[in-house]
């Protein structure tokens, strides 16, 4: 598999439809990448579900379910963690926009959790808006921080 | 799996035993439409036991808080019963934990309706 020059080694590299069920694909392509880091059951549970937030919303916020767009989908490792990147075709969004869902306001609110969860989740959270069009989410799980 | 939802009567009570997986789709969609028949019928004592529960992403602690509030709102009490380490920690994440009245006793859980 190809290293990507920072000793990360590309394990997925492809192209999701934006159905619901691709949201399970990748949380499952990540969660068998990261057991090959070690990650303990509860890890690699929580990482899995940030993967699959990630790829939700690129499914349902980004593409809207565009059968036209695709979410593509990048996972890769090193000894020291595992990076998973989704990117979807969507018209973008800023993210300080986003109310806070611990803020009471918001508290009993139906949505708004994922990318808090998927923060809480992860080492590393990183998003930009890609032109033309798109948006481009970054995970990291350090394998220290693991157990 | 999606979730199954099985809702039987305990005391005056709507006990209803949810397994398999809370996610968006039709796990949610089940869990929401469940809901809307029991009040639909009048049930507004409602116990959701989460024992089964496999996997609960954002999208089904949302539906969670919907039932909450659906509940609420019709002068009823939904309840939460034999959490899940995973919901739980969930509930902790979201500061939802407090919102909920939960319990890991069900004769407990049905007696504390009012």
């Amino acid at each position: 598999m190809e290293e990507n020059g920072s000793r990360e080694t590309t394990k997925v590299d492809t192209f999701l439809d934006s159905l619901l069920e691709s949201a399970d694909q990748a949380e499952h392509l990540a969660v068998e990448v990261a057991k090959e880091n070690g990650f303990p059951e509860e890890e690699l549970h929580r990482f899995g579900m940030a993967v699959r937030e990630s790829v939700v919303n690129a499914v349902v916020h980004g593409n809207r379910y565009n059968a036209h767009k695709k979410v593509h989908l990048v996972i890769s490792n090193s000894p020291d963690q595992v990076t998973v990147t989704v990117t979807d075709e969507g018209q973008g969004f800023d993210v300080s926009s986003l109310p806070n869902p611990l803020a009471e306001e918001h508290l009993l609110e139906q949505s708004g959790r994922g990318i808090f969860l998927i923060r809480a989740f992860v080492d590393e959270f990183h998003i930009r808006r890609l032109a033309p069009f798109g948006t481009e989410v970054k995970l990291v799980k350090y394998r220290e921080t693991v157990g | 799996m999606s979730a199954k939802l099985s809702p039987r009567q305990v005391g005056g009570v709507t006990v209803v035993d949810v397994s398999g997986r809370i996610t968006l789709g039709e796990g949610s969609s089940n869990l929401r439409e469940a809901i809307r028949e029991m009040l639909g019928k009048g049930h507004k004592k409602i116990l959701l036991n989460l024992g089964e529960v496999s996997y609960i992403d954002s999208s089904g602690i949302g539906e969670l808080v919907s039932a909450f509030t659906s509940v609420a709102n019709q002068a009823g009490q939904l309840k939460l019963l034999h959490l899940t380490k995973r919901v739980r920690d969930l509930l902790q994440i979201t500061k939802l934990y407090t919102v909920f009245e939960v319990f890991d006793d069900e004769p407990k859980a049905v007696g504390s309706f009012a």
